[in-house]
């Protein structure tokens, strides 16, 4: 699969910056948001176990939410939660006591659509910033104006903003703009899309999506099919969001948040991405003037990404090149092999815990945060009492690996997918 | 006060306007694409005054559709464009984007407001959150069953307005998705016109008894619905719940199709205010209508009466 990010004229708009964006990433799960916050997310945000539109996802529970709360802690991070349905009025009942629940468990931010919701928290947990969803659809100054006057500290923008229309939103209104930099996205203004609810009978907007903008559609016009039934297919699938290479274009444009689209998405995915956007943001900061992309950072991401990447509406509105009209390949080209968990300066072994098959002889690579790589054979390893091994079958099994460098606790090993 | 609910019709002419205030509306909803979402036809500013005119002596109302979601440049224009639709007499204006409330606050300030999200209008509590904002009415979603709109009634103060008839909007996009897929094929220059009357609509391969209209416009693809809502059958428990105003989509319909189903509704809704209690279903109201219904769509209760998960 190739995946490359179209490179199209770069939006003039410099402008110099002393504060660090914020590197805002999903996290489906308790141990996503360690990976997410350990490789380098200033912030990550989750779904609890009610008003998130990923009802299929892990979700977290109370308990789950203040654990995550103190490992965020630890490294200067916060925790948001997505409450971006938009309500019906039975789910109503219960609402104060759940926001109530976000904000005694030290969550810092809720991300709301529905003022029912976001009137609510104002109310009656008034330690929990709100933070207006991309369900919203904000594309105007005005309207952010509005949300400003809402007493709303921060407005995630819709996907169809450029970075002409960023620019103009901050030179009118000083709040903070969150933007999506990576990952899916909605072929539709996000939230009027219920497709799911005509065709499987699942509210697309209280978490029930069943992605239908992806299936293949044929097009009639006058009752004839207007391509042969072997042409590729018709649909509203949309290639994902890369903003990798504009990385100097967003932070000089203002944008306060950048972020990583993905709560259903993989450790490996997540830790991957972060790791790329966490590097770049820190060599911008540490010399803007000198600032230069660098091949392993696309590389990176090419390793993670599912699909095929493109600039959404940051340069100009999506066309032909931007939709997926052939069958989708989704698997990543690598994946998960395993973690670390600890490392023997004396034997050069690490225990690592496996995630997917690996065995003697695979090439594999280990990552860590800042940008810490190196690619091995896999030479020599055992199972945790020291019996060799030729291969690492068993989900979650501790295995010991002879490596080339040290390595560190939630440093990943990852395999090209395909070689066993 | 009486209950009496007003029968709320679309229009893409001034013929079609004045065919269907003979045929029994009591208020239509006309704009210009450029401020109003998926619109039946196109009213210049001039058009709107010209309709106010004729609506007025028949006690007709008029209302301005400016429920798209707006860019930087739209709401730069919002001023001056709310003003004038207050100086020609339009009696609402349907507002989605809170920059049209803004802007009608300040620009066209007593204007009643339509608060009108489409698919996101889905509870009493953010009906009242807009209504203390200056909203006078809520429309709601389509995708909401009898159930919740009978309880929308029982606990909102504002105005409420429900489609009983018609085409809805299931998906909207900011991309041109037709000319995408047709220049993907190389073949852009097949077919120029993708607008509403061009008769282009999607099938997917395991629904395929369902033709879902497409079309592209300033704002973007929308996709339609494949069936059309009739309420005719249900309209009293409706009117039971008191819902203010009923509206029926002409959208992608022509003059004569709408002309009778607008007088089917106007002869439901006046049989239920002769004589609420004694109101039976007349068979040939629906009959009327199925008779110039499109074979390809069906005639369905839409979400009315649909449980759906998520």
């Amino acid at each position: 699969m190739t995946t490359t990010v179209k490179t199209t004229p770069r939006y003039q708009g410099k402008r110099h910056r002393l504060d660090k964006p914020e590197l805002l990433a999903p996290a489906g799960n308790l141990e996503k948001l360690k990976f997410a916050i350990h490789y380098g997310a200033d912030a990550v945000y989750i779904g609890g176990q009610k008003y998130g539109l990923r009802s299929n996802a892990d979700n977290f529970s109370f308990e789950e939410m203040k654990e995550g709360v103190e490992f965020a802690n630890r490294y200067g991070a916060k925790v948001f939660v997505a409450t971006n349905i938009y309500a019906h009025n039975e789910d109503v009942d219960g609402l104060e006591d759940y926001l109530r629940g976000l904000e005694e468990a030290g969550i810092a931010a809720i991300i709301a659509a529905d003022p029912a919701i976001i009137e609510t928290a104002q109310r009656v947990a008034p330690k929990l910033e709100v933070h207006l969803s991309t369900q919203q659809s904000t594309l105007n100054w005005q309207a952010v104006q509005f949300w400003k006057e809402e007493g709303l500290p921060r407005v995630v923008l819709a996907r169809e903003t450029s970075f002409k229309d960023i620019a103009e939103i901050k030179q009118h209104v000083d709040i903070e703009i969150e933007a999506f930099i990576h990952g899916a996205m909605c072929s539709s203004f996000s939230g009027r899309c219920v497709l799911s609810n005509h065709f499987t009978d699942r509210d697309s907007n209280r978490g029930g999506c069943s992605q239908s903008c992806r299936w293949k559609y044929d097009l009639f016009v006058d009752d004839m099919p207007l391509y042969p039934e072997d042409e590729d297919k018709f649909t509203m699938g949309s290639k994902d969001l890369c903003m990798i290479e504009y990385l100097p274009e967003l932070i000089e444009v203002g944008v306060d948040s950048f972020k990583i689209e993905g709560r259903m998405k993989s450790i490996h995915y997540v830790a991957t991405v972060v790791n790329v956007y966490r590097q770049a943001i820190d060599a911008y900061f540490a010399d803007p003037e000198h600032f230069e992309l660098k091949r392993e950072w696309v590389e990176e991401i090419n390793k993670a990404a599912n699909r095929p990447l493109n600039t959404g509406f940051f340069l100009d509105t999506p066309g032909a090149e931007d939709h997926i009209y052939e069958p989708e390949e989704k698997a990543a080209p690598y994946d998960f092999a395993g973690v670390v968990l600890a490392y023997d300066d004396k034997t050069g072994f690490a225990t690592v815990q496996q995630r997917n098959h690996f065995k003697l002889g695979q090439e594999v690579e280990f990552v860590g945060p800042k940008g810490t790589f190196f690619k091995q054979t896999v030479t020599e390893i055992t199972d945790a009492e020291g019996q060799k091994l030729d291969s690492a079958r068993h989900p979650l099994q501790h295995i010991r690996i002879r490596t080339l460098k040290p390595v560190k606790p939630m440093d990943m090993m990852r395999k090209k997918v395909g070689k066993k | 006060m009486a209950y009496k609910p007003e029968l709320l019709a679309t229009a893409a002419s001034m013929e079609e306007l004045e065919r269907l205030i003979a045929a029994g509306a009591d208020a239509f909803v006309i704009g210009e694409a450029r401020y109003g979402m998926r619109l039946a036809g196109e009213f210049s500013i001039e058009m709107i005054k010209e309709a106010v005119k004729l609506s007025k002596p028949h006690g007709v109302r008029v209302y301005a559709a400016l429920n798209n979601l707006m860019d930087n440049e739209t709401v730069e224009t919002l001023p001056s464009y709310v003003a004038s639709l207050a100086a020609a007499g339009v009696d609402a204006v349907v507002f989605g984007d809170p920059a049209v409330l803004m802007a009608a606050r300040l620009h066209a300030p007593g204007m009643p407001l339509h608060w009108n999200a489409e698919m996101t209008s889905t509870n009493y509590v953010t009906a009242a959150y807009w209504g203390r904002r200056g909203a006078t009415r809520f429309v709601l979603a389509r995708e909401l069953n009898m159930e919740q709109v009978v309880e929308i009634m029982a606990n909102t103060e504002l105005e409420v307005q429900v489609q009983v008839h018609g085409m809805t909007n299931i998906y909207h996009s900011k991309r041109s998705l037709v000319d995408s897929y047709m220049e993907h094929q190389s073949e852009a220059e097949r077919l120029p016109e993708k607008d509403k009357d061009r008769g282009l609509y999607v099938m997917e391969a395991e629904r395929q008894d369902e033709r879902y209209p497409v079309y592209e416009d300033a704002n973007g693809t929308h996709i339609m619905s494949s069936d059309d809502i009739c309420m005719v059958e249900n309209l009293h428990e409706l009117m039971d719940a008191k819902v203010n105003s009923l509206k029926v989509e002409g959208i992608m319909k022509s003059i004569a199709y709408n002309e009778i189903v607008v007088r089917a509704y106007r002869q439901a809704i006046d049989a239920y205010l002769e004589n609420p209690e004694g109101y039976a279903f007349n068979e040939e109201w629906l009959e009327s209508i199925q008779a110039v219904q499109d074979p390809n769509r069906e005639l369905s209760f839409g979400f009315f009466f649909k449980e759906q998960v998520y």
